[in-house]
């Protein structure tokens, strides 16, 4: 019992909420771009414009069945090799929004097929030019039926980030290994809060996600 | 990058071996415990219905690593001395097992209720009809997201590099650190991953085509 009091004092708890506040840091700024990154080159693979829309195609699936972790140490050890070394932070973020942007891209573009070729026809035969089309009458109405799936790839995201540890970010999962590297009766309680934390976001999110699914259907 | 792989071909092909056996193992064990928690979380009971919620919920809002290093560190420390490709495996199953079970349970859902109630009718116990009615239907309906759920096991298998498990990930940064050739080593890494990942992808895209 002691171990739990002392494993939870303020500072260590201190020290794991401003790791988690990397942790979101890190997620949520990779979520925006990756948002960005990926609504392009999901439009692109969607436009289907010769050889281009194909090469992205197949860089989309390739990266898309790699796993993060390696692209986290290609980002960090690997690109020191081409005259450009991140720091720790950046080159977290640098990995997630690239594998992220390939993930979120093929979300959009499922969403896109999803919405009634009708709408396009109809905005099409209205007058509007094809990104007239897309912006104002498929985009809004794809958005909202990919609400379920782009709020379980931030889970994901915000999950994964704690494989950044590999590269010693200070996010939540490092600065619980330092926590629990002090004193091993600290092992079981650290990794309880670290849960606990993590559950946390991640579950809210996922009724948030529920609730919106609701509201709109 | 030819001579890089030809040096180390026998370091790649062993991680490449655990990987795959890793994979394999935490996809059997995954199955078997998804599925149970997918009926539980469909049973009449409504306890049944919360132990399954719970079990799905918590893994699936926890990170993997942490679920694995728990293992790792606890295991040894308190049970039996395992190693870390065991201890890896173990996080994967319970990881894993929680998405199979959201999938299976999904499938169930999707499986006319009337199937239930006519093999009921018929005189058949739940775990009869779910066994030989139901279960046969929702496990057709999701190959495809199991086969997109063994992608991601297989990928998520780059964590045992954390615990020393021997897979592919792990024999890669051994080999990029003693060939300081970083960059060539981890593209050689990502192909043999795609090696398995790619084609059961393309695969699953097919099926799902041909299904819908």
């Amino acid at each position: 019992m002691q171990n739990w009091i002392d494993a939870y004092s303020w500072i260590n708890i201190r020290f794991l909420l401003q790791g988690l506040e990397i942790t979101i840091l890190i997620s949520v700024i990779s979520v925006v771009l990756s948002f960005i990154f990926g609504s392009v080159l999901g439009i692109i693979r969607y436009a289907k414009i010769p050889y281009f829309s194909r090469i992205v195609g197949f860089i989309i699936d390739v990266v898309r069945n790699l796993p993060l972790l390696l692209i986290i140490f290609f980002t960090y050890f690997g690109l020191p090799a081409f005259g450009f070394k991140p720091d720790t932070i950046p080159a977290a973020i640098l990995a997630m929004t690239f594998f992220e942007s390939m993930m979120i891209a093929e979300i959009i573009r499922s969403g896109i097929l999803a919405v009634d070729i009708g709408q396009m026809e109809a905005a099409r035969a209205q007058g509007m030019k094809l990104g007239q089309a897309m912006w104002h009458v498929i985009l809004p109405q794809a958005y909202k039926k990919m609400i379920p799936a782009l709020v379980s790839q931030f889970i994901s995201l915000i999950k994964d980030t704690s494989l950044a540890t590999i590269i010693v970010v200070p996010e939540l999962m490092q600065h619980g290994q330092v926590v629990y590297g002090q004193n091993p009766n600290y092992i079981i309680p650290v990794f309880v809060i670290m849960a606990v934390m993590y559950f946390i976001v991640c579950y809210a999110l996922s009724l948030l996600s529920k609730y919106i699914d609701r509201r709109m259907a | 990058m030819i001579k890089l792989l030809v040096d180390n071909w026998s370091e790649f092909i062993s991680g490449f071996g655990w990987t795959v056996l890793s994979s394999i193992v935490a996809l059997f064990f995954s199955l078997i415990i998804g599925s149970l928690f997918a009926i539980l979380e469909v049973m009449p009971s409504k306890v049944a219905r919360v132990i399954g919620n719970v079990y799905v919920e918590i893994f699936r809002n926890i990170p993997l690593l942490v679920i694995t290093m728990f293992f790792y560190l606890v295991i040894p420390l308190y049970v039996v001395k395992i190693n870390g490709f065991t201890a890896g495996t173990i996080g994967l199953t319970i990881y894993t097992s929680a998405f199979i079970a959201e999938t299976v349970r999904s499938g169930i859902n999707s499986v006319d209720v009337g199937q239930m109630e006519a093999s009921r009718a018929q005189g058949m116990t739940f775990w009869q009809a779910m066994r030989y009615i139901v279960l046969p239907q929702a496990f057709k309906l999701v190959i495809p997201p199991l086969g997109n759920q063994f992608i991601n096991l297989v990928k998520n298998s780059s964590v045992l590099a954390f615990v020393a498990g021997f897979d592919l990930m792990y024999q890669g940064n051994a080999i990029a650190s003693t060939s300081f050739q970083t960059v060539n080593t981890y593209i050689i890494v990502g192909l043999f991953y795609l090696v398995i990942t790619l084609p059961i992808s393309y695969y699953m895209q097919h099926l799902e085509r041909k299904l819908a």
